[in-house]
């Protein structure tokens, strides 16, 4: 019994630790399945991040502190529209430049508005998006292991995981059953077949990247205004980059990115669980492997060991229009 | 209906256009200096000052750019094969440790100018071979080599953390770095050569490797633009069709330019361990990987504007350092911001201005002869 809960334990911090990156890596699906490569996942929801806990810090209200933060992560998910898009930049450059810029301003601002060295105050529960206790959990409890899975595993995370969890079902359907899905994807592989229909194709990338946007400023709300109380000095410590690697891994799909998501909140849950420990067998493992696993796998990948990973074909190129 | 780019005057490509990023990239900054509440132009006078007004502030900066010559040239290089290696930052990561092995085996017995040279080789080579795979991964499998090498700076920090906590670390420091290397593995000051022209440098750590840089800076130019292996590259660069079909093998120009770059992003470490530190710190190379893409699009993949663009970010980041004394709502990460403007006005929209700037030549041209057949603009 004590074991169980230890390992329910273990799961349920997988998948308080998989939220972000799950938002962050649908996020970039919309974005990558129009043909958009997007580098700046990490920025925008560092930004969204900062905006969350500033305004949830002024107004008290986590509910205003999302709205900020989808508002600015939007704004930087337009300057890269507005670079690769309009002017036909080169995508990964553009989002270079977003992380960077996400990075130093938010420290920037953080430390001209709190004084306290680039984090925002800490926030009070009423400011912050809690638990949520799903109903009969607490009476459901006792019945042997479904009580248990119900009240540790299931019930009692923030409205943000359960958001990110159905957005699955939600981009899985817009993706492949509707109109807009299906130009989206199309929008991907063969532009100028977009465009022949009669589709404006940078509008449809707009509306890709905004999408993109969105959802990491939801990804940056549940780091300071969910998970954490508060934003912290680069606070996003390379989710932006894991969650690339997950759409990587689950191939621009969209369940399987949350297997992805899943995979790698699990390994990140263990390094957190096993840190100091020995294990029999194997001895103490350390830390830095299991930081550094979700990128081994995601090479190994790449390398084409298990399956290969083939990217929307017209992602990463400028769609120009015939001459 | 899309126009293309047509071509402008060559000063106006390499000079004004790029000039006209800067100064909108920085008009940007300018404004998040007023967000904070201070003034942007006391700000840029006290950046100034801070970078070239003392004989310190001179080799600092000049220290720093070492550094940005080499992420910058690492950049570079890939930029003219195609390629975009984000990787600088992990490949000069691992070339530290190529610095330290020769450092502290070597350090004790032999002379620095026997050492150096061997630092230089081991670096390079360190560096090379972290660049190896995403480069195989790349010729061979096509995965992206943006992505992998992203992956691989992930990978160098684990790495480096568990080798320096765990290995290299004595017993008897607490903070995560090396002992202090012998005499041979310590480099000598520049200080003679700022003496020289009446600056007087007491405590920067302007070190040889600054004359190195200037060195790997020439040997790049040579590469790229007069051995036979540099036109491959370019012309791997340009197009990869005309490479293949001119019999240019993709996999070997791919794996030697993803090399040579790692090899550059490598010898950066010799600057901060050999050069003004003495030991392998964790945290040594800080982002100068990162700011190599940033003087590398600024520079236009040109050694010597990879030159002037370092010796920039090198006084951005003295005088930065300089200006939170004076101002303390502004810290060094403003150079991240302005990192990041650059890159944005000069990398993703370098052609932003370029239409316009096509229209204004256009009508000169057209004043001047009226009879002159169209050739710039758009809108067939």
């Amino acid at each position: 019994m004590e074991s169980f809960i230890t390992i329910l334990q273990l799961f349920d911090s997988t998948i308080r630790l998989s939220a972000p990156l799950l938002l962050a890596c649908l996020a970039g699906l919309y974005s990558e399945r129009a043909g958009i490569f997007d580098i700046g996942l990490e920025g925008k929801m560092l930004a969204g991040a900062f905006a969350a806990g500033a305004v949830a810090t002024w107004y008290g209200s986590a509910g205003l502190g999302l709205l900020a933060a989808i508002a600015v992560s939007v704004a930087l998910g337009l300057v890269h529209g507005f670079a690769s898009i309009t002017h036909r930049g080169n995508q990964i450059v553009s989002g270079v430049a977003i992380n960077f810029i996400a990075a130093g301003t938010t420290v920037i601002l953080g430390q001209a508005w709190f004084h306290q060295g680039g984090r925002t105050p800490s926030l009070p529960n009423t400011a912050r998006f809690n638990a949520i206790n799903l109903p009969g959990a607490e009476t459901l409890r006792e019945i042997p292991i479904i009580g248990p899975i119900y009240f540790e595993l299931i019930s009692g995370h923030s409205i943000l995981v359960y958001l990110a969890f159905l957005l699955v079902p939600l981009t899985w359907w817009v993706l492949y059953r509707t109109r807009f899905g299906l130009r989206l994807r199309a929008v991907g592989e063969n532009p100028a077949a977009v465009d022949t229909a009669g589709i404006s194709v940078p509008w449809l990338r707009y509306r890709a990247v905004i999408c993109c946007g969105i959802l990491c400023g939801v990804a940056g709300a549940y780091l300071a205004t969910a998970q954490g109380a508060g934003f912290v000095k680069d606070m996003t410590a390379g989710k932006g980059y894991i969650a690339l690697a997950a759409l990587i891994f689950a191939k621009w799909r969209p369940v399987q990115a949350m297997y992805a998501c899943l995979l790698f909140g699990f390994l990140d849950a263990l390094g957190i669980r096993l840190q100091g420990q020995t294990l029999p067998l194997i001895g103490e493992v350390p830390v830095q492997l299991m930081q550094a696993l979700p990128y081994i796998l995601t090479i190994i990948l790449l390398a084409g060991f298990i399956g290969k990973a083939i990217p929307p074909k017209a992602g990463g190129v400028a769609y120009v229009k015939e001459r | 209906m899309s126009q293309p780019f047509a071509k402008l005057p060559a000063w106006a490509d390499y000079g004004l256009l790029p000039l006209i990023n800067l100064i909108v990239a920085f008009f940007v900054a300018g404004l998040v200096v007023l967000l904070v509440g201070e003034s942007p132009i006391e700000a840029a006078v006290l950046m100034v000052k801070g970078a070239f007004g003392t004989g310190d502030g001179v080799g600092y900066t000049l220290y720093y750019a070492t550094n940005f010559i080499f992420t910058g040239l690492c950049v570079a290089v890939a930029f003219h094969c195609g390629l975009f290696n984000i990787g600088g930052e992990g490949q000069a990561y691992i070339g530290g440790l190529g610095v330290a092995f020769v450092g502290l085996g070597l350090g004790d017995t032999l002379p620095w100018w026997i050492v150096f040279p061997l630092a230089i080789v081991a670096s390079g080579i360190a560096g090379a071979l972290w660049a190896l795979i995403p480069a195989w991964l790349q010729a061979r499998r096509g995965s992206h080599v943006v992505i992998t090498t992203i992956m691989f700076n992930f990978i160098a920090a684990s790495i480096m953390v568990y080798i320096v906590v765990q290995i290299l670390k004595p017993m008897n420091i607490q903070s995560p770095e090396t002992r202090v290397f012998g005499e041979g593995g310590q480099l000598p000051s520049l200080g003679w050569l700022l003496n020289a022209v009446g600056l007087n440098m007491r405590s920067a750590p302007l070190n040889l490797s600054f004359l190195v840089s200037l060195i790997a800076a020439f040997l790049v130019w040579v590469l790229i633009w007069r051995t036979k292996l540099g036109y491959e590259i370019r012309t791997m660069g340009f197009s990869p069709k005309a490479a293949r079909y001119a019999g240019i093998s993709e996999m070997r120009i791919i794996i030697i330019a993803m090399m040579i770059s790692g090899a550059l992003a490598g010898m950066m470490a010799l600057n901060p361990i050999m050069g003004a530190q003495h030991r392998l710190q964790l945290d040594f190379v800080a982002g100068a990987g990162f700011v190599g893409i940033a003087v590398a699009l600024m520079g236009r993949s040109h050694p010597v504007g990879i030159v002037l663009a370092a010796i920039l970010f090198g006084m951005l980041y003295q005088g930065g350092a300089e200006i939170a004394f004076d101002m303390p709502n502004i810290s060094r990460d403003m150079i991240v911001i302005i990192q990041g403007l650059v890159i944005l006005f000069a990398g993703a929209l370098e052609h932003m201005f370029r239409p316009t700037l096509q229209r204004i030549f256009h009508g000169f041209s057209l004043k001047k002869d009226q009879t002159a057949p169209v050739i710039a603009g758009g809108g067939q």
